[in-house]
């Protein structure tokens, strides 16, 4: 099953790689991680995305939550949220696949954030599927380039994960 | 007043009432050790290679309620702690390790003795920090005492570099700390508290299984006082002897793959199981499948919630410090204790799996292992603190030594480090003076940490070592004989030193005993005659002798091979 932790913890050298290590050590999967301050600067939110049984997810909370850095641990996919991944992608753009690029990036809501002669960057939030649908449907020659934050998530109304 | 880093370290350890710290100098902390000589609050014991400080900073700990404490300089000072760190960890004993660091201008600069302290330590601490302004260095070294001690305990390793034990600064010691990522829960919930006395009381085959929790938390009284008004049988982990007296007819000894009989049995079949400060591992239940082919309920009390359904599913979890828990149900059962009266036909069982008799031993020609430890226990009068390295000497004083109390019994469980035992037998001296202690240990493990007779010299500790010396490493040959069709590929210890002579170039009582009559005499001799000596007893034993009960490794804890089938 696919999971969505959320981590609070102490921003300070050192934090991502015990979670980091944590993982590995535990041999648990690490699928995408996000890492950033938030609105107060001495802590750190973090966002995984891992796959695992309930038992093992249960395991990873406890794990994360005996961190001595982590303030707090949330399965953000338990209940109600929203997830977003942003992707910026290069792609060829010449000749008659110009206009396409165009209008596969209208059609997915992607904006154009860099042209050149030969290319476009283009920007793309969605959900991880969303993104994954994007990269299906171009033409695979096409593709110079793809960057992808990885997924962060937030709980939906009263959900707030806040020390 | 402006102190230095190096005197604020000092300064810490005396508000920390640290009496004695382990340790090896070097260039990043020579600050440090200026200031250590400056002062007499704080001792320190020089040892012979850094692994023995913290060996001995853990024995320390384990064998007194304080926090034990190292010192050693950077780099290679480091890396030779790791496994001392690593041991430490693995059955939770709470303990500072203070590390030299070169100065902060360099680290990142491959400068020499430079290591990633905080990288390399970081998998086997509990918690680790580098100071990089001395003005942090007094709380920091406050917040490794209060992350040490207190939750699930453990050791953390604080890095200094060295321009930080030179810069000034005011000293400030708080005397609490609070920190908001950090609050382990202590109080048991009191909802499960009861759920679990009621389960207890409808049990019809109970068992109480504890382990290290019970000792760290100082709760061996009340688990007594609990398995007493219950009348239910008890068992111990390796980590867990002597938090139930041994020579008490409710304990059924020690379970796991080298575990009693009637211990290995009353686990598997028992209804209701009353976990302690214990963990199920490997080592304790067997296969887990066939552990839980057999219907029960569990009760476990851990202060860590991550113990608890880890292994085995647990009914009621409680979540707290075991001796908090234990009062609360204590209390409870104060109201009336009523259990179930089949628990009546639970004991005759159990009686009879007893009367298997399954530590019995043949004696031979030879001095059996079994007996050296037998005699130990009735020369000490049961009451010696005993250090012990891994392998089959560990098991065999696991066995016969019947502890009563707790912090007596000191051994590597989790990491199962050999070595161990001299250095653990310098940190029992050094935290109980005046105790008997004995080293319980092999010709293979001794070597590992052997220099160290060289310390115990210099601070008089008289460590009795009792080397069960079968010129093998005796668990590796047992498994060889019983699973690799008696291949014994680098088991043979060959060209071992005389053992007599070593221990006399080093200063020391040497004793060379090879028949079963001179066992007890020379156990006697070494506690009374040379009490204030370190005495090194090399007993020439059987090199037959084998650990049983066993249970094999993949094998459910009721398929035990017993002796008296071979």
């Amino acid at each position: 099953m696919r999971h969505i932790i959320s981590i609070l913890i102490e921003n300070e050298a050192g934090a991502l790689s015990r979670v980091a290590g944590l993982f590995s050590a535990r041999g648990y999967n690490i699928e995408s991680l996000t890492v950033a301050p938030t609105e107060d600067p001495s802590l750190s939110r973090m966002t995984i995305l891992t796959s695992g049984s309930d038992d093992v997810l249960e395991q990873i909370t406890k794990q994360l939550n005996k961190l001595v850095d982590v303030v707090k641990v949330v399965d953000l996919s338990e209940a109600a949220h929203v997830e977003r991944e942003l992707m910026l992608i290069k792609v060829r753009a010449t000749g008659k696949d110009r206009e396409e690029m165009k209008r596969m990036a209208d059609i997915f809501r992607g904006r154009i954030i860099d042209v050149t002669e030969s290319t476009y960057v283009i920007e793309l939030t969605g959900a991880s599927t969303k993104l994954d649908s994007f990269i299906a449907g171009l033409d695979a020659g096409l593709i110079l380039e793809t960057v992808r934050t990885g997924v962060c998530g937030i709980g939906r109304g009263d959900r707030i994960l806040k020390v | 007043m402006m102190i230095s880093g190096a005197e604020i370290v000092i300064r810490c350890l005396q508000e920390e009432k640290v009496d004695c710290v382990f340790g090896y100098p070097g260039g990043s902390v020579l600050h440090i050790y200026d200031a250590l000589f400056k002062q007499d609050d704080v001792k320190h014991v020089l040892v012979r290679h850094e692994q023995a400080a913290v060996h001995a900073a853990d024995a320390y700990s384990r064998s007194s309620q304080r926090v034990g404490v190292a010192l050693v300089t950077s780099g290679p000072g480091v890396t030779n702690t790791v496994t001392g760190i690593a041991t430490a960890y693995m059955d939770s004993i709470p303990m500072v390790v203070l590390c030299g660091q070169v100065p902060t201008q360099y680290i990142g600069q491959d400068a020499f003795q430079e290591c990633d302290t905080v990288g390399i330590t970081r998998p086997c601490v509990k918690h680790n920090f580098l100071v990089k302004d001395v003005k942090d260095l007094a709380i920091t070294i406050k917040k490794a005492f209060h992350i040490a001690a207190t939750g699930r305990p453990g050791p953390v390793v604080v890095d200094i570099p060295k321009d930080v034990t030179a810069q000034m600064c005011e000293f400030d010691y708080p005397k609490t700390i609070q920190m908001r990522s950090y609050n382990p829960v202590v109080k048991g919930h009191l909802g499960q508290i009861k759920k679990a006395v009621q389960m207890l009381q409808e049990a019809k085959r109970p068992i109480i299984y504890t382990g290290g929790g019970v000792i760290l938390s100082d709760a061996a009284d009340k688990l007594t006082q609990l398995a007493k008004k219950l009348d239910f049988p008890v068992t111990n982990t390796l980590m867990g002897l002597g938090g139930y007296p041994a020579t008490d007819r409710q304990f059924v000894g020690m379970l796991g793959m080298h575990g009693t009989f009637e211990a290995n049995n009353a686990m598997h079949y028992a209804d209701v199981i009353l976990a302690v400060g214990a963990r199920f591992d490997d080592r304790v239940i067997g296969n887990p499948e066939h552990f839980s082919s057999e219907k029960r309920r569990v009760i476990h009390i851990d202060i860590d919630p991550s113990s608890i359904s880890k292994r085995v599913k647990v009914d009621v979890p409680i979540v707290g410090n075991v001796a908090d828990v234990l009062d609360e149900m204590l209390k409870l059962l104060d109201g009336g204790c009523k259990t179930d009266p089949e628990v009546a036909d639970w004991w005759k069982q159990i009686d009879e799996w007893r009367g298997r008799k399954s530590l019995a031993y043949r004696q031979t020609n030879h001095i059996m292992p079994q007996y050296v430890v037998e005699k130990l226990y009735e020369v000490t009068g049961g009451d010696a603190f005993i250090t012990s390295d891994v392998g089959q000497h560990q098991m065999f004083a696991a066995q016969y030594y019947k502890f009563d109390k707790p912090r007596r019994w000191i051994n590597s469980g989790g990491l199962g480090t050999m070595g161990v035992g001299l250095p653990y037998g310098m940190g029992v001296l050094m935290a109980n003076p005046d105790a008997q202690v004995a080293c319980v240990t092999g010709e293979g493990s001794i070597q590992m940490c052997i220099q160290e007779m060289s310390t115990c010299k210099q601070y008089g500790l008289p460590v009795k070592i009792i080397n069960l010396n079968n010129g093998m490493l005796g668990m590796v040959r047992q498994w060889q004989e019983m699973f690799y069709s008696k291949r014994y590929s680098q088991s043979y210890v060959t060209s071992l030193p005389d053992f007599v002579k070593l221990a006399e170039a080093y200063g020391h009582v040497g004793m060379r005993i090879e028949k079963p009559e001179d066992v007890e005499p020379a156990l006697r001799k070494a506690f009374t005659e040379h009490k204030d000596d370190l005495v090194f007893m090399d007993f020439i034993i059987d090199p037959g002798a084998n650990v049983f009960p066993m249970v094999a490794a993949g094998k459910g804890l009721t398929e035990m091979i017993l002796a008296e089938e071979l």
